[in-house]
């Protein structure tokens, strides 16, 4: 008989501290010697990770009500604009906003303040209703003056990405990191065999409701991701090998550290916010076993030219061959370097496989699947009211 | 006798502009100089990122001459500073580090510098998301 759990029995034995918790890497090691089977049998939850910049991240804050108050039109967080359309005192700062006057501290800026307790200048304009006769309020807030500041990125948890090069002249600032002319480096940003949705390539125990570590709390897996996508090809292990799904995520940003929420500033390109996300995968049966034993040589990428317009497709490679230290595209052998964090992204994963031995965190069922058929559409350009 | 290699960094005051202290350090102290990278102006202070090769005892008197000389001469990894404290290991600075002195290190993927194997291209300071590095070889 194969073995076939439940997410109720699997917390079970989280309750009475009987479960067997493996980071991704450790049972893709296991894997080398025990096959799918014993690894249902043996492994009852597998934690995976990653620690990379997620341009979609943000934060929805209420400042609470001045007297007499303000229905606030516009915005600033020590001079990031805010969104002012969310009723009179709520905002959401996106991490990548940002004042043109000071490009290098912005919406992950403030977050990230945030989150560290310090002060936040709030100044706001309105134009003064009934209800709320106030103009302007300039003031000071930080996260024990908000009602509530939570996190919710619309796009994280990319499955894959793929891997940046640049075959131009020019040195080319990218989110991908600088890129030396003439393809001199190439850079890659998922954990790999450690990576959340690599894991579970169909989603088969990741969807609506699944909580997860986000940012150094417990959150959740809120809806599919912005650009979602699950046409992508695969390769022969199931494994999509360019960008495809993305995950919706959603926490409460007072309980997060900066430790697992870091502001970056990349060069000629903006403002960005690393990310800090734990999945774990309960391991119900023999399938979901294979799925998570993936290992870096099994999971390919492909390699995109950031240089040329479209970012064009250079050729495939797989994690082994990145973390090595070079890769080999049509006949040129190149440098790689990460932008993301893996050893952030281990100690993720091991956090995530301490507070569920602890009995700290439960496994969740997800209240809903995510789409198996959606594809992307791009944005068309239509000039002059004509339709083409 | 022992060979050693040595990275420096030079602060010179206008006025020895117009010295052949390179040509003295070749020919008096028997020491092979690599330019790393030199800013200097005539009629204003210079700097000057020198590798120098030569016996313990040649390095030092060489230095002591440049030093008789108003030449201050500053090992390289004092003006490199690096927040370790802060660093992520993100990898972004090792993606444009070419001389190698930013790794990864390969079992646990954390930032390494190796200071001696710097060129000061500086290529990592914009390059590091959080603005780590500052490296100051200029005059302050
Ligand atoms: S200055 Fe250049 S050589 Fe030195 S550490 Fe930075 S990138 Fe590497
Ligand atoms: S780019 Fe900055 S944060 Fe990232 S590894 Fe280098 S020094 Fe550390």
């Amino acid at each position: 008989m194969s073995i076939q759990k439940t997410y109720e029995e699997i917390n079970e034995k989280i309750r009475r501290g009987e479960a067997v918790v493996l980071t991704a890497e450790e049972v893709s090691q296991m894997a080398l010697t025990a096959t799918p089977e014993e690894i249902a049998e043996k492994v009852d939850v597998v934690t995976t990770a990653t620690f990379g910049a997620m341009c979609s991240s943000g934060a929805i804050v209420n400042f609470g009500h001045a007297n007499p108050p303000i229905r606030m039109e516009k915005i600033r967080l020590n001079g990031v604009p805010a969104y002012e359309g969310l009723a009179a005192v709520d905002t959401y700062i996106g991490a990548t906003a940002c004042d043109p006057e000071n490009p290098k501290y912005g919406g992950a800026h403030v977050i990230q303040d945030l989150v560290d307790g310090k002060d936040i200048e709030l100044e706001a304009w309105g134009k003064g209703t009934d209800c709320y006769p106030r103009k302007h309020i300039k003031t000071i807030i930080n996260k024990e003056t908000v009602n509530e500041m939570i996190l919710f990125n619309p796009r994280n948890a990319y499955q894959n990405y793929p891997v940046a090069v640049n075959s131009t002249s020019q040195m080319k600032y990218t989110y991908m990191g600088n890129l030396l002319p003439n393809m001199r480096n190439a850079t890659y940003s998922t954990s790999g065999e450690l990576s959340p949705l690599l894991n579970d390539p169909e989603m088969k125990t990741i969807g609506i409701g699944t909580r997860i570590f986000l940012g150094g709390t417990q959150g959740f897996v809120v809806w599919p991701g912005t650009q979602f996508n699950t046409l992508k090809p695969k390769n022969e292990f199931g494994v999509p090998v360019s960008n495809s799904a993305t995950l919706a995520v959603m926490g409460n940003l007072k309980e997060m550290s900066s430790e697992f929420l870091q502001a970056a500033y990349y060069e000629k390109y903006g403002v960005s916010l690393f990310v800090g996300i734990g999945i774990p995968i309960p391991v119900l049966n023999a399938d979901i076993a294979k799925n998570v034993s993936i290992r870096n040589e099994q999971i390919e990428t492909t390699v995109c030219d950031y240089g040329v317009e479209g970012s064009p497709a250079l050729g495939r490679v797989t994690y082994a061959e990145l973390r090595s230290g070079e890769i080999e595209v049509q006949g040129k052998k190149i440098r790689t370097a990460p932008v993301s964090s893996l050893a952030k992204a281990r100690k993720i994963a091991k956090i995530l496989k301490q507070s569920i031995l602890a009995g700290e965190f439960e496994i969740s069922k997800p209240v809903q699947m995510f789409p198996t058929n959606t594809s992307l559409k791009s944005l068309k350009e239509v000039k002059g009211g004509e339709q083409s | 006798m022992k060979m050693q290699k040595k990275r420096y960094v030079l602060k010179f005051p206008a006025q020895s502009g117009d010295m052949p202290l390179s040509y003295h350090l070749v020919k008096d102290f028997d020491i092979r100089i690599n330019i790393l990278r030199a800013e200097v102006w005539p009629g204003k202070t210079g700097s000057l990122v020198l590798e120098l090769e030569g016996t313990t005892t040649n390095l030092k008197n060489g230095i002591a001459y440049l030093e008789e000389n108003q030449v201050s001469c500053e090992p390289l990894n004092k003006k490199i500073t690096w927040d370790n404290a802060r660093c992520i290991s993100c990898g972004n600075c090792t993606a444009v580090c070419f001389a190698g002195a930013l790794q990864m290190n390969p079992e646990k993927w954390e930032l390494q510098f190796d200071p001696e194997k710097c060129i000061v291209c500086e290529l990592c300071v914009p390059a590091c998301p959080l603005n780590l590095f500052k490296i100051d070889f200029r005059d302050n």
